[in-house]
Formats: C-alpha cells, structure tokens, sequence
C-alpha cells in the first residue's frame, strides 16, 4: 500500500507541482495517475522512490515512511520503468533484467537465471537475451524495462508512461500483457500516463490530476465517466463518455442466430449469411442475393468488431461496424455462436439503469 | 634511407631495438601516470557536474604551456635524467585524456544516468557501472590524441641527455647527418601509428558492443 498524506512538492524556482496530494493506493492495485502536461504526474510518481523528495507532507510504502530510509535501498524494493524504456545501452538486455538482483547482492548465475524466466514471463523469447538494445524495437524495449523492474520481485511497482513512445496497437498489445501480469502477481501499482484511455482501462482506480498539481478526482473508472467530480473531469474524460461508460458495464444482450457457410459450400438465403473457417471462425460476410449462390472469397465484404461477450461497449461497437448491422458474437476460441444487434444493446443498457446497475 | 636498412643500427646498446623500447618506456609510463591522475579528475567532475569550469581552466592552461619550456625549467631545478622528461611528457598528456574523459561521462543520456539511481544504484555504481563503461569511445578519443602527442615529442628527452628516438634526430643534427636524422623521424611516425593502432584494439576490446553504431554488429 501506498500512502501519499498531505504532500507538496515545491521546486527551488517556486513552481508548485503537487499541492497537499492525499491519496491510497491500495495493494494489489493498479492506480493511473493521468491528467494533462506538466500538471505533477511524474512528480508525484519520483517522491514515492525518492527521486524527488517532497517539500512537506509524508509518503507511506506499506506503513513505513520513505524519508526514514535510504534512497538507494529504498529503490532497490521499488520497480520502475521510464519512459522509452531506460535501458543502459552498454548491456545486453539479459544483464539490463539482472542489474537490480545484482544490486541487490545475488551471485551473478542466479540473477541471470532469473532474468532468463523474467524475459519469457514479458514474452521475449532466450534469442533476445544477448542483444543490446539498440538492436529492439520500441515495444521490446518497453518489455526488457518492465522486465527489469520485477527482476527482483518488488511489492510495488511504478511506471512513467511506460507505453507511450510506441504505435497503438503494439500499446494496446503491451496494456492487455500487462493486465495479465498483474492478473499473476499482484503487484501494487501506480502508472502515469496522458492519455485517459489508457488510464481506464488498466486502472482499479484512476486520480485525475489537474494544472496545479491539484487532485482532481480519484475514482474508479467506471464513476468517473458516470459521475466527473467537475467539469474538468468531464471535459478531460471527453465527448465519449456516455460511449466509454458502456465498457464497463456487463448486461445480457441477446444473441440471435445467424445463417452460416462454410467457404466454398452453396447457401441459398434472402439475408445476411456470415462465412466461417473449418473451426467456425467468421471470415466475412455475403450480402443478401436472390437463388442459390457458392460462397467464395472474392464475394466477402470484411466484416467489423467482434462481441465476446466482455462489455455492452464491445456489443455496440461489433453491431455498429458490421456491414449487416449484426454483430458477431463469438466464444473464447473464436467461433461463431451468433449475432447480436444494436438496439438489443440499448434496450440491455435500459434494463440495467431501470435496476440502478448503471451509476448516474 | 640507408641508414634505417643498415644491420649495424639494428644491434648493441644504442641500436634501434634499445632505443625504440625506451621511447615505448617513455610513452607507456608517462600515458599510465596522465591517466591516474586525469581520468579521476574528469570522471568525478564530469559525474557531479560541479567544477567544469576548473576542467576547462586547467586543460587549455595546461594546453599552453610550451613543452620544451617545462623541460627546461626543471632540468635547472632538478638537474638532468628521467624526471624533467616524465614531468613535460605528463604534463602534456594529462589535457586530452581529462577532456575526453569529461566529455565522454557529460555526453551519457541524462535518461539512462537517471535510470541508474532509479534501480537503486549508489553514486559510486552509477559512475563506474554506467557513467564509465558509456563514455568509453571519448576516453578513447583522448587517450589517442595524447599518445600520438606523447610518441612525438618523447623525442625530446634525448635533448636533455636522456634516451628514446630522439637520440637520432638530436645526434643527426649534431654530425650533420641528415640520414640517421630522417632514419630516427621516420621511426617515430611509424611508431606513432603502431601505437594509435594498439588503442584502436584495445577500444574494440573494451566497448560494449550495444554502443557501436546500429547494424554494424554486437551479436556477440
Ligand atoms: N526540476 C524541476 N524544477 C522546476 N520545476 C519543475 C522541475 N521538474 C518539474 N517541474 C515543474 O513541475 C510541474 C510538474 O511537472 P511533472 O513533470 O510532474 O509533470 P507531468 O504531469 O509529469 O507532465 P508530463 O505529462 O508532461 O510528463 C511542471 O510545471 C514542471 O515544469
Ligand atoms: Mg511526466
């Protein structure tokens, strides 16, 4: 657990980038800070391993004040991944992952040894162990500097926009991995990052930071999209709130059936029909003809989203970005069970608000 | 160039062996003892970043002192033999070998050093783990500069009755023999690059292949 009770941070040229910050971290959580530039994200991410010492006010690691405690022995029970990754250029990235064991005093076989299964845990395979990391990409890099901070198996856990010098979807990639670490370890975890989306879907709770260094609102996702404290929260959770609200909320939307074929087989039917492989999974879709027709590649419109079964939002979204209207409705392994439709959607949206699940 | 193939400069006490292992000597020692005292001095004022003015100061004052007028001055002082020679050598050696030592540990991303204390390194291990090993290819730099300097003007050791090639150049020029003087220059020129060509190994030996430039290797 993390503490901050009544922090201020006052740099010599008098800028105050965090005024009186109380907030918990709880432990085994993930907590976003996220607000715009220069608003004290960083800040108040370096005082709790003492990069930056506060002004006045104390910070508690799991009841013990961070100022009792040296700042180097400190850290060495702190992971932290930097931006861009951080990596000391002049190591492969086996000894970059073994430099906090090493610290730490364990023999050199061991920490290499852990930092071998560290590698595979954030999925890079042993043939990237002895490269330099120069020789990754953007993404990999991120991967060795997560990797390095649970080298040796810290309780808390802090990352400064570890994501964001990389592509969307390589980002998005690395959120979902991160997700399922913490699904593993538990870690206590506070994660800065500008970008709200981000910040909703890896946070338990999320601490809206405003210029200043002021706390806006911290909350859970899910509340601060139904319930912004003020209008900076709303303006800073955007125009799509009502939409993004949907991600968090799991309703039964009925899943209808839907008329399928497999490629190269005849159907004969006046709607829709979704093409699916050998296993069932979707491929495409053929629009509505008159008289039996083969199904073949060529005559396949790519179809949209795919519904499994996760949010209302990703009910919505499979409905509105299939070109039948019908969302394809699939299982973990990626088969088709069915279709559902938008108004369905609204329709599971207008129960669940009717039985107070939707906060407003 | 006769003089240089003649068999006869090749042996005894004052042949060309001899005298090229006492300019070796000279170079050697004068590099180790610049070294012991330059590279602290860059390493820990490029590391706390306070004092670079003192940096600047003592490597262009050192910068201007006229070799052969400290050789002078402390052959009166002490006398003739080794220590004048190694004092002007030194002296010499110690401005490239400081700048490039400072440059190389100023020149190391702020980002990494700051990833260094982040993992919980103490100053001493951010400096010698990571400060240290990413300055190198500078180090580098200022060691090779001073050594083509040091082989060079170690021949004016001979001026001041002691030995090394200069004992060529300075005898040549005595008996106007303008062969043994050629001889001995040409013999420093080669030496000055088999010794910029020993530093150019020892750099492919000591720097981390992750900071050679992309593509090139590091697949060790
Ligand atoms: N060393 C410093 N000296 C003076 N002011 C500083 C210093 N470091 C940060 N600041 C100021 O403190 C404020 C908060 O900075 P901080 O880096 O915490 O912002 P941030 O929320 O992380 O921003 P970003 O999203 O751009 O990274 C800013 O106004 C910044 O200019
Ligand atoms: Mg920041």
């Amino acid at each position: 657990m993390i503490e901050f009770r009544a922090v201020t941070k006052r740099f010599e040229d008098g800028t105050i980038a965090v005024d009186e910050l109380d907030l918990v971290v709880e432990a085994g959580t993930i907590t976003v800070f996220v607000g715009p530039s220069g608003c004290g994200k960083t800040t108040s991410l370096r005082m709790v391993n003492r990069m930056i010492d506060s002004t006045s006010g104390t910070i508690l690691v799991d009841g013990k004040d961070v100022m009792s405690v040296d700042p180097p022995t400190l850290r060495l029970g702190i992971g932290y991944v930097i931006q861009q990754a951080g990596l000391f250029p002049h190591r492969t990235v086996l000894d970059n992952v073994a430099t906090v064991p090493l610290l730490s005093g364990w023999d050199r076989k061991r920490a290499r040894t852990r930092a071998a299964e560290l590698l595979e845990t954030v999925g890079l395979d042993s043939g990237f162990a002895k490269r330099y990391p120069a020789q990754l990409s953007g993404g990999q890099q991120q991967r060795v500097g997560v990797a390095r901070a649970l080298a040796a198996d810290p309780p808390v856990l802090l990352m400064d926009e570890p994501f964001s010098a990389v592509d969307p979807i390589v980002r998005e990639g690395l959120q979902d991995e991160l997700l399922r670490l913490q699904g593993e370890l538990g870690k206590t975890i506070v994660f800065v990052t500008h970008d709200i989306d981000e910040a909703l879907k890896l946070g338990d709770r999320v601490a809206v930071f405003r210029e200043g260094g002021h706390l806006a609102q911290y909350a859970k996702p899910a509340e601060l999209l139904s319930a912004p404290a003020n209008d900076f929260v709303a303006s800073f959770a955007g125009r799509d709130r009502g939409y993004r609200t949907l991600t968090f909320l799991r309703a039964d939307v009925p899943v209808r059936e839907v008329t399928t074929a497999t490629l190269g087989s005849t159907v004969t039917s006046n709607g829709w029909v979704l093409a699916v492989d050998e296993n069932r999974r979707p491929v495409g879709w053929l629009s509505p003809v008159d008289g039996a027709t083969e199904v073949t590649a060529d005559k396949l419109i790519s179809g949209g989203s795919l519904y499994d079964g996760s949010s209302l939002r990703a009910a919505l979204d499979a409905a509105l970005s299939s070109p039948s209207a019908l969302g394809v409705t699939v299982d973990p392994d990626g088969a088709v069970v069915g279709v559902v439709q938008a108004d369905d959607v609204l329709k599971a949206l207008a129960t669940a608000r009717a039985a107070g699940e939707v906060p407003s | 160039m006769g003089w240089l193939f003649d068999a006869e400069n090749w042996s005894g006490a004052t042949g060309i062996p001899v005298r090229l292992l006492e300019h070796l000597a000279y170079t050697w020692l004068t590099l180790l003892i610049a070294a012991v005292i330059a590279v602290p001095l860059g390493a820990y004022v490029g590391h706390t970043g306070r004092g670079g003015f003192l940096i600047v100061g003592l490597t262009n004052g050192l910068r201007a002192l006229p070799t052969m007028a400290v050789l002078i001055l402390v052959v009166l002082w002490a006398g003739i033999g080794d220590l004048p020679v190694y004092t002007a050598l030194v002296l010499l050696a110690i401005p490239p070998i400081m700048a490039g030592t400072y440059a190389g540990i100023r020149a190391v991303e702020p980002a990494t050093v700051d990833a260094a204390r982040g993992v919980g390194m103490r100053e001493r291990a951010v400096l010698l783990q990571v400060e240290l090993p990413n300055s190198l290819p500078l180090v580098f730099g200022g060691f090779r500069s001073a050594a083509l300097q040091v082989v060079a003007t170690a021949t004016i050791a001979a001026y001041v009755g002691a030995g090394g090639l200069g004992r060529y150049v300075f005898d040549g020029l005595a008996f106007q023999e303008y062969d043994q003087m050629l001889g001995g220059a040409v013999l420093v020129a080669v030496l000055a690059v088999l010794v910029d060509l020993v530093f150019v190994g020892l750099q492919r030996l000591t720097v981390s292949p992750g900071l050679r430039p992309v593509g090139t290797g590091g697949k060790s």
